[in-house]
């Protein structure tokens, strides 16, 4: 299905939709949402509001917003900072032992009963350990260029190629 | 448009992560419609990144679903049934016009506190554009002072401290190819209210001085350095303090400083 099929199928607002919606993108939004709160009910709680507005605001969403995975991801990352900056859920943090989606993987395999899934895990721990940490705060924690720059003390001009390095090993492990 | 490079810049895949602004997007949204490897590459990426962030979910609730969906299609069918519970509607209606009272009178609160807020956020936009442009200037003058510097064509003439002022000093940067002239009077002291500091260029023999202007309002930025007139044929230069708005002769016991070129 490519994306304007999908669009159509979604902007119905039905039951149908909901599920297409939710069949294709929940699991990637919870796993965006979780790699940044690790407290899964917390993470469910913010999975749920990451579709209230994603269902509000379907008719904002146009193509200078990017791709509507993008924009989905957007709205998931933001909503899931905001959460982790209410000072409610400071408080109530407990256990943050992983600090990185790869920590989380170790954690969730045993739960985990998909075999693609699982496969997927075992291509993403072979990445470099420098590509696991600049995929993490650029994507997953939605650091921008110059605070990554920062935090890994690289220069500032190499984290966009750098990055484009790091997620094309990611692809020659997953064959995309 | 080499696409090659496009590609390798590694700016899709800030695309994808929802790293760049709507006007950046949509340069990469017109080239995609216009590329096809581009559009292809921009999937390719996408297609990892959903594999990835799938596979670090734990797995959901199974209620989550139905959480969901019931959060988001009951809201939106909207359907609420109102039974009525009471047989006063006069008080009802009173009820509601109170708590209307009530409602504009908060609205108003927050209208005026919005009001506060964007006007202090005017006020600061403009004080930072007012800083900008500070800065612009102050770079601007630092260029025309390094030109000054650098430029080979710029004589140097070194005007030591006379009589009234043995410590005083200054410096003419004299341009040989558009005859502009520079003074740097950092070294001379301040003077006196009332009084000008005047400079002139001088022909030898006989001794003709020429006046080429005051050292008031010329300044460049705040470098004690003074753009004056220009000079075609100076054998040297003085400066002198003068009354304010200058004389037409120099007066020659308020002589600070002198040079021959």
């Amino acid at each position: 299905m490519t994306q304007e099929e999908l669009l159509a199928q979604i902007y119905k607002k039905d039951n149908k939709a909901f599920t297409l919606l939710y069949d294709m993108y929940a699991k990637n939004l919870y796993g965006i949402i979780y790699n940044l709160l690790k407290d899964r009910e917390e993470a469910e709680d913010v999975l749920q509001e990451t579709f209230v507005k994603i269902w509000k605001n379907l008719d904002t969403y146009n193509e200078s917003k990017g791709r509507f995975f993008t924009w989905l991801l957007n709205i998931a990352r933001n909503s899931a900072i905001d959460r982790l900056r209410s000072k409610n859920f400071n408080n109530n943090q407990k256990n943050l032992s992983s600090d990185n989606f790869v920590h989380i993987l170790d954690d969730t395999t045993r739960t985990m009963n998909k075999i693609d899934t699982i496969g997927i895990q075992e291509f993403v721990k072979k990445l470099k350990p420098k590509c696991i940490q600049l995929i993490d705060l650029l994507f997953f924690k939605g650091y921008t260029q110059q605070e990554v720059s920062e935090t890994l003390e690289i220069p500032l001009g190499t984290v966009k190629t750098q990055n484009r390095n790091c997620i094309n090993e990611l692809r020659n492990l997953l064959r995309v | 448009m080499n696409t090659r490079e496009y590609i390798e810049s590694g700016v899709l895949e800030l695309y994808i992560f929802g790293k760049l602004s709507e006007s950046e997007n949509e340069e990469v949204q017109v080239y995609a419609n216009e590329y096809p490897e581009i559009k292809q590459e921009i999937e390719s990426i996408e297609k990892a990144i959903i594999n990835l962030s799938y596979s670090v979910a734990p797995n959901l609730s199974l209620d989550n679903f139905n959480t969901i969906r019931k959060a988001l299609l009951e809201r939106e069918s909207g359907v609420v049934t109102l039974k009525p519970k009471s047989n006063w509607p006069a008080y009802m209606g009173w009820a509601a016009s109170f708590l209307l009272l009530l409602g504009a009178g908060f609205l108003y609160f927050q209208m005026n506190q919005n009001d506060t807020l964007l006007k202090d956020s005017r006020e600061k936009n403009q004080d930072l554009q007012k800083s900008v442009v500070t800065l612009e200037e102050q770079n601007k003058n630092n260029e025309t002072l390094l030109n000054l510097f650098k430029d080979e064509n710029n004589k140097v003439v070194a005007l030591a401290g006379q009589t009234v002022a043995p410590e005083a000093k200054a410096k003419i940067y004299w341009n040989q190819n558009d005859h502009s002239v520079y003074v740097d009077a950092a070294g001379l002291p301040e003077p006196p209210k009332g009084y000008v500091y005047q400079v002139w260029s001088l022909k030898m023999d006989p001794l003709t001085p020429t006046s080429i202007g005051l050292l008031e309002k010329t300044e460049i930025g705040k470098s004690r350095i003074f753009k004056v007139d220009n000079t075609m044929d100076a054998e040297g230069f003085g400066i002198t303090l003068e009354p304010a708005g200058g004389s037409a002769a120099p007066t020659l016991e308020q002589l600070y400083t002198l040079g021959k070129v």
